[in-house]
């Protein structure tokens, strides 16, 4: 087949199995560019979800330019995009004309109940696998645990954002932010174990 | 000169909203006040129907509005809007992070960023859990409802996954079983 034509039908699958926010597609990325095609590796995949996370744009397109690009360059990234998005162009295109109640049928509701049951065994199953390729020492072990507990306390607590504390602390604590830190903390830690053995040497 | 200004006003919505779908909301909210071409109440319903159908829900929510000012050609216009500073911006960073794949520092930024980002997806599906496992109040204020069958599917697909050879199945072919499971059993 021809490659253009291979990557914007993949990405098109991908964007078809894609339900919620484009968390949802990381398993799906893995079976189908880590493990069929080689376009990229699990590695890869973690880094494009890292800066896909802290520039603009949402994920799931940008995650799908990045693969493309490093596969086929510029053209390589558009085709991907609009492989992504095109089963939505689609898909909500014919359910706003005709079927504008879609959300209110019960048996949707509940098929959408079972689908959200396997998007979340999905990503557990796509986290596993990716924290056996990132999670190898006590640094990102503990940028992993901390990062985790900040983003899910985040929304247990109130913060006021109106002053300019409040501002700034839910800054850091926004997705990106916690991105940014964490590269700081890698940074850092690679920094003093480089120093802690040129130490040793001298 | 609609749909330039669809363009447009995707394109900034594209450029200025960091992260999933639900990061868009609120500059859906203000284009809807600034140009009147939807209530609050139409984006809800919006927001609704792009949760529950395939596809990113960013995405999907561009379509809809798109769709509902301007018909096909503003579905396909508003889509393209959106993700046209994507693009841009990524192709600019992917081509930087070849050249510097090499540099220590890039790589012990990334040494830092691999593990946060495992964490945000993991935090992420932990948001999904939290809203079907279960849920808070109903008759008495603080009572938490368990939904067990939802739990029992997703942790019956989670141990597939990890089966030496039930792991083989596709994963999409989980999504649509767990779709009729959830039809047939009325989760």
């Amino acid at each position: 087949m021809n490659i253009y034509l291979d990557l914007f039908w993949t990405f098109a699958k991908m964007g078809a199995c894609t339900f919620g926010g484009g968390y949802a597609m990381l398993p799906i990325l893995q079976r189908e560019v880590v493990e069929k095609k080689g376009w990229a590796t699990d590695e890869e995949l973690t880094d494009y979800y890292a800066v896909g996370q802290c520039t603009p744009g949402i994920i799931a397109v940008n995650t799908a330019t990045f693969i493309g690009f490093k596969y086929k360059g510029i053209l390589g990234g558009i085709i991907a995009t609009l492989g992504v998005v095109f089963p939505s162009v689609v898909i909500i295109t014919l359910i706003a004309a005709f079927l504008s109640q879609f959300d209110q049928y019960p048996v949707v509701q509940h098929a959408l109940v079972g689908i959200n049951a396997a998007v979340v065994a999905l990503i557990a199953s796509g986290v596993v696998k990716l924290g056996k390729t990132n999670l190898k020492d006590l640094v990102s072990v503990g940028v992993f645990v901390g990062v985790l507990l900040l983003a899910q306390g985040s929304g247990l607590i109130s913060i006021d954002s109106s002053t300019p504390l409040g501002m700034l602390l839910s800054l850091i604590l926004s997705p990106a932010g916690l991105i940014v830190l964490s590269g700081v903390v890698g940074y850092t830690a690679r920094r003093l174990s480089r120093l802690a053995k040129g130490g040793e040497g001298t | 000169m609609k749909l330039l200004l669809l363009f447009y006003e995707f394109a900034k919505v594209g450029l200025f909203s960091v992260g999933g779908g639900l990061a868009t909301v609120p500059f859906l909210q203000s284009m809807g006040e600034k140009t009147g071409w939807f209530t609050n109440a139409q984006l809800s319903t919006m927001i609704a129907v792009s949760e529950s159908t395939p596809g990113p829900m960013g995405v999907n929510m561009a379509t809809y509005v798109g769709y509902s000012i301007s018909g096909i050609p503003g579905a396909v216009i508003a889509t393209l809007g959106l993700i046209t500073p994507s693009i841009a911006v990524i192709i600019i960073i992917a081509g930087f992070l070849q050249k510097f794949r090499q540099s220590k520092t890039v790589d012990a930024v990334f040494y830092g960023l691999r593990p946060a980002s495992t964490a945000l997806i993991a935090s992420a599906g932990l948001s999904v859990a939290m809203s079907v496992f279960w849920t808070v109040g109903g008759s008495a204020e603080h009572e938490i409802a368990l939904h067990w069958p939802v739990i029992l599917l997703s942790l019956v697909i989670f141990l597939a996954m990890q089966h030496k050879t039930l792991k083989k199945i596709h994963p999409v072919a989980f999504i649509a079983a767990a779709a009729v499971v959830g039809a047939v059993f009325q989760f």
